[in-house]
């Protein structure tokens, strides 16, 4: 399932604005990749040109090849609409649908993508609410709104969401900014959890769990505010928090600035 | 609240209040105070007079009416306040304003979500823009001219229409057509679709325009097309904006007068087929017999309007409540 | 085309379903057009709104076979609701673009000078001449004691709510704030008409429509206003109260004027909306075909009731019709106008206001 990503020569604009220039990298498959860096360096604009949410946002385009395995995300014929489906996406808020229960916020993806039996439904929500360590928690009460959840368990609900499809890769936006630390070490181990089957890649704010959660790490940096970001370098988690390679990726972790 | 003024309450007896008195006494005398809250709520209260003199005076005329009629005044089918003895009731016009009602609502609803979800979702944001400012002008078109433009431009057209539907759906008995001039019920709701159309459009495009951003992203990275995501997110999220634009939308269909006046030929009775002559509507009735009613002929439109009054009061207080209710379940998530 | 069904199954792999070109919306309406025109001129169809219909549920079904079987059942349906979103925005168009042309159109052949500034005194219903300067007279008058009432009334209405109104009686007006926006002008005319009129024995006059004016324009003017003034930050009030500024001043010096802009606009509107009102007036001014430049006396002239007459009164002449489309496009204009500055207003003032 997992696939390995392949990134080059990427640039991603806001209109006329460039935000992230040139990247190139490699994101290995059953892995977590954590993104760092201070904030409007484009690690989020950076993580939604790998599903193609990019382009959702006015004025959003992209130049450059995004290789999932052997397909180009950006190539000739290419839907976003499958791109989606195949790379999934967990926000910065947690976003369940509102009007729908726990169980329709679980099946939803799979009832846009062809017909399933009740039973089959059934089992597929249990196994991806069991994969998101929620299911001892709304077993009782999945066809209560999702939005009755507290903070944390709706995160899970989305990650639950998310898996339910069988993504290739499960792309993760600061999935943790809004949650308390217990939900968070809910959601770091689950995380740890997932990348036996996804590709992970997460986009965060805290270098702590970065250094807890990922494989490998890259660093994002701006020149200055309106200048595009670029990848300063990517490595070995361990390697960028003991000895990274780059003077700005120790000034950052260091706390010099960001 | 009782637990801290209990235990407050307590060890500041004596000094306090005096004090507190003092300011509060000060608050209140300071005349400007006075006379500006003074003005302001006396503003509220002349509004609440107002609507209980509406209320009373609208009631006692019809009270007056009613007694007078020698017929039931909801079932009957005719409006001969004159005659002797006058029978008149108000039974064609309720009809008459329902069904026109219902054609305006079955053809302006979905259009109208129809036009706000291009100015939202589909138009390139600039011409959604522009299609957007001149709806909401639309808006502001009064009622007489779409009333001229419909009995000079509208209805000419109609007839077509008319012959095409008597053809092919006659046999159905509700769109057979007898072929007068298509200044039926039929027409009136096709006008008032069109009149409403701009108000509902610029409430359900708020609406849609307040879905939040993450609900859409949320079903996009499901791998959602456009239009799943709308029935996904944005349909649900704007359902009581949708139902609340309409019930706008219903009461002015309901109460418009002038543009059914001029279009409408109105017959005192009920037909079966929309496109037949028949029926009228409360206002239309009353705009068009005021001219040559006696005094007991204005009581009795009087009594007709308090009717309508009240079926515009329970549309409006029925969207109200929807939207109330809803408001409480998707607030929790809000 | 061969493997279209790849995406309705999982496709695995595959991110590349069969698309079809960018053109193909467009091709498809041009070719139901063509349809539509053509099934048309065979069976003898000759209105346009035949067509029309024709064409668009042509395009409609076409984009959902073509698209389906090219595309799959999810694109197919989701190329229909473009194609029903496209085609409900040109149903919409269509009518509302033909109201704006044909006033303009018909309205431009009388409207000048002369007919700005004369009234109907001598001119018979079907004769050609005559103007609409006694409407004119008439509507400013109405329209304006009807704001000269509201406004006041209104704002303060509005200021109790907000600044001062907790329990029941700021309650109780907010409902009937809300029942009286739902009132349908035909009623309000008919209640001034029972107290004014029946009751008080007055006369028809300007003044009695203003009064059904006010009514209908005060909900809105409060409505409007309470929004306004909810959105002056709290912290403004605090710092003036700080100051040891007393409560009104507060209010008057600086909750208003901050909040200026948006009234301004909300009066504007409201105003725009009244001004085209006629069946209020119909019953309580009555009409004229001469000047009366006294609102408080005798029945007035206005412009919608005028463009009613035209049509009503003049058995279909040539003339009286042209008169009501050119009052048509002047009343329309005013309105335009109205609404306009007040939406320039409200983005002028914006900022301001923002945060």
């Amino acid at each position: 399932m997992a696939k390995r990503i392949d990134v080059s020569g990427l640039n991603a604009y806001y209109g006329s604005f460039l935000a992230i220039e040139d990247i190139s990298m490699t994101v290995e498959p059953r892995s977590v990749t954590a993104f760092i860096g201070p904030s409007g360096c484009g690690k989020s604009t950076f993580l939604r040109t790998l599903n193609r949410m990019h382009e959702v946002t006015p004025g959003g385009r992209v130049e450059g090849k995004v290789m999932l395995d052997d397909e180009n995300l950006y190539g000739a014929g290419i839907d976003p609409v499958s791109v989606r489906r195949e790379v999934g996406m967990v926000f910065q808020r947690p976003n369940p649908f509102p009007t729908m229960s726990v169980y329709d916020n679980v099946a939803a993806g799979l009832k846009l993508n062809g017909k399933y039996k009740k039973s089959q439904l059934d089992d597929i929500v249990e196994k991806s609410l069991k994969g998101a360590n929620l299911w001892n928690e709304v077993k009782d009460r999945l066809n209560k709104p999702g939005s009755g959840l507290s903070g944390g368990q709706q995160q899970r609900l989305c990650i639950a969401r998310a898996i339910a499809v069988e993504p290739n890769v499960l792309l993760m936006d600061e999935p943790c900014s809004a949650l308390d630390p217990i939900s968070t070490l809910a959601i770091e181990d689950l995380i740890g959890e997932l990348k036996e089957r996804f590709t992970i890649v997460i986009v965060t704010h805290n270098m702590q769990q970065a250094a807890r959660v990922s494989d490998r790490t890259a660093f994002f940096n701006l020149a200055a505010v309106g200048q595009p970001g670029k990848l300063i370098e990517i490595d070995d988690t361990e390697r960028i928090f003991s000895n990274p390679s780059v003077q700005a990726t120790e000034d950052y972790i260091s706390g010099r600035f960001g | 609240m009782d637990i801290s003024t209990n235990t407050t309450a307590p060890p500041l007896p004596a000094q306090p209040p005096a004090a507190e008195q003092k300011r509060a006494a000060r608050a209140t005398t300071r005349p400007g105070d006075r006379i500006f809250l003074g003005l302001s709520r006396g503003s509220g209260i002349f509004l609440l007079v107002v609507m209980a003199a509406i209320a009373v005076f609208l009631t006692y005329r019809a009270a007056v009416a009613i007694s007078k009629d020698e017929a039931n005044f909801f079932t009957t089918f005719e409006w001969n306040p004159t005659g002797s003895p006058p029978m008149f009731g108000i039974a064609v016009l309720a009809f008459g304003t329902i069904v026109s009602s219902i054609i305006a609502m079955a053809i302006a609803v979905p259009v109208s979500v129809g036009i706000a979800l291009f100015i939202t979702h589909y138009a390139p944001r600039k011409l959604g823009g522009v299609v957007a400012y001149v709806i909401d002008l639309l808006a502001a078109v009064p009622s007489i001219v779409y009333g001229l433009w419909g009995i000079l431009v509208l209805v000419p057209k109609l007839d077509g229409l008319y012959g095409w539907l008597d053809d092919y759906f006659g046999w159905t008995g509700i769109l057979s057509w007898q072929g007068g001039a298509p200044r039926s019920l039929f027409t009136v709701g096709i006008l008032l679709a069109i009149m409403i159309l701009p108000i509902i459009t610029n409430v359900s495009r708020e609406v849609f325009r307040q879905v939040p951003q993450m609900h859409e992203e949320a079903a996009l990275a499901l791998g959602a097309t456009r239009w799943e995501v709308i029935r996904m997110s944005v349909l649900p999220f704007g359902r009581s904006g949708i139902i609340s634009a309409s019930m706008l939308g219903l009461g002015r269909a309901l109460g418009e007068t002038m543009a059914v006046a001029m279009v409408l030929s109105p017959l005192f009775d009920i037909q079966v087929s929309l496109l037949d002559y028949g029926g009228g509507t409360f206002a239309q009735n009353i705009a068009s017999k005021f001219n040559e009613a006696n005094p007991l002929g204005r009581d009795a439109l009087i009594a007709s309007g308090l009717v309508l009054f009240v079926i515009t009061l329970l549309v409006n207080g029925a969207a109200r409540m929807i939207i109330a209710r809803r408001k409480e379940y998707s607030g929790a998530n809000a | 085309m061969s493997h279209a069904s790849l995406s309705d199954k999982r496709p695995g792999s595959s991110l590349r379903g069969a698309t079809l070109p960018k053109w193909f919306p467009w091709a498809t309406a041009a070719g139901s057009i063509v349809l539509g025109i053509g099934i048309s001129a065979v069976a003898g169809l000759d209105s346009d709104i035949q067509w029309g219909l024709i064409a668009a549920i042509l395009f409609v079904l076409g984009s959902y076979a073509i698209a389906a079987k090219v595309e799959g059942r999810r694109q197919a349906k989701d190329r229909v609701a473009t194609s029903l979103v496209w085609v409900a925005f040109i149903l919409a168009v269509v009518p509302l673009a033909s109201l704006i042309w044909e006033t303009v159109r018909r309205g431009v052949k009388v409207l000048d000078g002369y007919f700005l500034t004369h009234s109907m005194g001598i001119v018979g219903d079907k004769e050609p001449g005559g103007g609409i300067y006694h409407a004119i007279i008439g509507t400013l008058e109405q329209v304006g004691l009807a704001a000269l009432i509201s406004v006041p009334i209104g704002v303060l209405t509005a200021i109790y709510l907000v600044e001062y109104g907790r329990g029941k009686l700021a309650k109780a007006v907010t409902f009937f704030v809300d029942v009286m926006t739902g009132i349908p002008s035909i009623v309000a005319g008919l209640f001034i008409l029972s107290l004014w009129i029946i009751t008080f024995g007055m006369g028809y006059s300007g003044f009695a429509g203003s009064m059904a004016l006010t009514i209908l324009m005060l909900p809105v003017v409060v409505r409007s206003t309470e929004e306004m003034l909810k959105l002056v930050p709290n912290e403004l009030r605090e710092a003036s109260l700080a100051l040891g500024v007393p409560k009104w001043r507060t209010i008057l010096k600086v909750v208003l004027p901050t909040s200026i802009g948006g009234i301004t606009t909300g009066v504007m509107l409201a105003i725009a909306r009244i001004a085209g009102e006629t069946a209020p007036v119909l019953l309580l001014v009555w009409v004229t075909p001469l000047i009366n430049t006294n609102p408080f006396s005798d029945p007035q002239a206005s412009l919608p009731v005028y463009i009613y007459l035209q049509y009503a009164n003049s058995g279909g002449a040539g003339a009286a019709y042209d008169r009501a489309w050119a009052a048509a496009l002047v009343l329309i204009a005013f309105i335009m106008i109205l609404n306009m500055a007040a939406r320039g207003i409200a983005r002028w003032k914006a900022p301001k206001t923002g945060r």
